[in-house]
């Protein structure tokens, strides 16, 4: 393995480097600033995400994709999904200077650069295209979000959320690692055209091949947490800080679907007819069990971890279809889920009342429309949304992966899923109900911050206009998926 | 020299990984729950370092570097919450943390 190091490879990859060097001058700002002034950090924060977007903008329809040595791949795929988390990343740093500042968060610098850190691994799971950088990638997103969801230090339910998810990150870890080093036996290579060429050749050992997709098949799944690889979600979701359960649930998904749909299509296609089937067991009991456990819960951050796992399971079924189509109704999906999600997020952050980090109960949204009009409005779209009711973007999202589920002739898979999002429907607009129906039990006391104001505004303009003309959206996704 | 055949790494490679797994699964004490995860990561690296020779390819010792390094960095993040979590809760025993569910 040799490789010569040039500028193209340092340009490649100077997204990621600026994000790395940003969040280490993110830590030696914290150092001189004083404590009710760590918002500065944040704010250079997003600087240092602007410019890291501006340096992705700049690699778009690049001549040569492959740098590093074919480590990493800069294709309009890998950039669609960069976006999308910096979009998400910029979004969440805005939520949390109000919550960090309100909650009186020690280490608050900490907070804003550790979300820094883990979008540098983001990017690096969305680029890699071979699978020691996927899962440098994966590793380098985990590591700082475990620290985050246990980042509330004296509260026992963050240390037990933070315990229960790294225990069982390292497990996927592990079981990802396990297949990827059965696959690098079987084919000698780690690179993911490599892996495909050697699978297509059609020399290696179907019984050891299908344990290695199952293994990885099952890390993969921990990470975007679908059933029956969900347990750490809910309890990391209710633990965590909410900006990080709107990080982890929007963020660190969308990266595990960036890293499963390269490594499935790209290096694993030869073997379609092994993966698809365990891919769409995953995704309709995902479907299921998400969407029917979520009826039960009464706290909303729990209800929303189990809506995330059936969200998990409508994407995954774009993989299951197998085609670019597929995959760029999951870059489609991604982003919408980022936005609404993080709306519903938002509003809950709003909803918390000053200095104490829980109530965040569905009984407390009883009356909300009353004199909150507004407020319970946004809620709304982002709820409906959420449900796939037609005029929000999450029904287009959902409408694209069934589309490319008939084309493929999984009708059956389609129907299962319009099935389930019926029974979503149901505690979505439960909650509506609570809003506009009941009386309200107490004064509200809602937070009233910029910061929030302008996350709730982008996403409810971004809920509305993807789901009125998702058409131009949609082509730039389907120009950019991976096509086969 | 007759050299071992690589199935023997392959097979002491996957009782290592069946030991951890259920230790992760099994075992009750969290720290032990660590140490399964450390055991692993080490079926990994015997894996890859074993193929790595047998095929006579370097990447495969690059990658099991690379995941030597993770897992000290996972183990060192496992434990800070772990010393957070018993300074709280004065337990190792993950049948007494049960405050979240539903």
């Amino acid at each position: 393995m040799n490789f010569a190091f040039s500028i193209q490879d340092v340009l490649g990859v100077l997204p990621e480097i600026i994000i790395a060097l940003g969040a280490c001058a993110m830590l030696i700002l914290d150092l001189f600033l004083e404590r009710d002034k760590k918002e500065w950090v944040a704010y250079l924060g997003i600087f240092v995400v602007i410019l890291a977007a501006i340096a992705s903008w700049c690699l778009i329809n690049t001549a040569e994709p492959y740098v590093m040595g074919r480590m990493m791949v800069i294709d309009n795929y890998s950039l669609f999904f960069k976006f999308t988390f910096y979009l998400a990343t910029i979004l969440t740093l805005l939520l949390s200077i109000n919550y960090a500042k309100s909650a009186d968060l020690d280490y608050r610098g900490e907070f804003y650069t550790l979300m820094i850190f883990s979008l540098c691994g983001m990017l690096v799971m969305a680029s890699g295209s071979n699978l020691i950088t996927i899962y440098l990638g994966i590793e380098l997103m985990a590591l700082p979000i475990y620290v985050l969801v246990g980042f509330l230090k004296n509260d026992t339910r963050s240390n037990e959320g933070a315990m229960k998810y790294v225990i069982l990150g390292g497990f996927a870890s592990g079981l990802l690692l396990y297949g990827m080093s059965l696959i690098y036996g079987l084919t000698g290579t780690t690179d993911l055209a490599g892996i495909n060429a050697a699978l297509s050749a059609g020399t290696v050992s179907p019984v050891i091949l299908t344990l290695s997709i199952v293994l990885m098949a099952a890390g993969f799944c921990f990470k975007l947490a679908g059933f029956p690889f969900h347990m750490w979600a809910p309890d990391a979701y209710q633990a965590a800080p909410t900006p990080v359960t709107a990080f982890m649930a929007v963020a660190s998904k969308g990266a595990a679907f960036a890293a499963i749909v390269r490594v499935f299509l790209e290096a694993l296609y030869p073997a379609y007819a092994e993966w698809q089937m365990i891919l769409a067991v995953i995704a309709v009991l995902s479907m299921f069990y998400g969407n029917t456990v979520a009826i039960m819960q009464t706290n909303i951050k729990r209800m929303l971890a189990y809506s995330s796992i059936g969200h998990a399971g409508y994407a995954l079924l774009g993989l299951v279809a197998g085609t670019g189509e597929g995959s760029a109704a999951i870059m489609f999906y991604i982003l919408v889920y980022t936005l609404m999600n993080l709306g519903a997020f938002a509003v809950i952050i709003m909803m918390r009342k000053t200095g104490k980090v829980a109530g965040d109960s569905i009984y407390d949204y009883k009356g909300l429309a009353k004199n909150n009009k507004v407020v319970a409005l946004v809620m709304l779209i982002f709820l409906f949304s959420l449900a796939g009711i037609p005029p929000m973007a999450g029904f287009m999202g959902k409408l694209y992966i069934f589309m490319a589920l008939i084309n493929q002739g999984y009708i059956i898979l389609a129907v299962l899923g319009i099935l389930t999002t019926a029974i979503a429907a149901f505690f979505y607009i439960r909650i509506v109900l609570f809003m506009y129906m009941k009386e309200p039990e107490g004064e509200f006391d809602l937070v009233k911050s910029c910061a929030l104001y302008i996350v709730i505004a982008i996403s409810v303009i971004g809920v509305i206009l993807l789901g009125v003309v998702p058409g131009s959206l949609m082509e730039l996704a389907s120009k950019a998926a991976l096509l086969l | 020299m007759e050299s071992i055949p690589v199935t023997w790494f392959v097979a002491l490679s996957a009782i290592l990984f069946l030991i951890g797994a259920s230790g992760v699964l099994l075992r009750k004490n969290l720290v032990i729950m660590l140490m399964s995860l450390e055991l692993i990561f080490n079926a990994v690296n015997i894996n890859l370092v074993a193929f790595s020779y047998y095929l006579q390819d370097l990447t495969g010792q690059l990658f099991a570097i690379f995941s030597i390094t993770i897992a000290a960095c996972e183990v060192a993040v496992a434990l800070g919450i772990l010393i957070a979590l018993v300074r709280n809760r004065r337990t190792f025993s993950a049948d007494e943390i049960k405050t979240l569910n539903g």
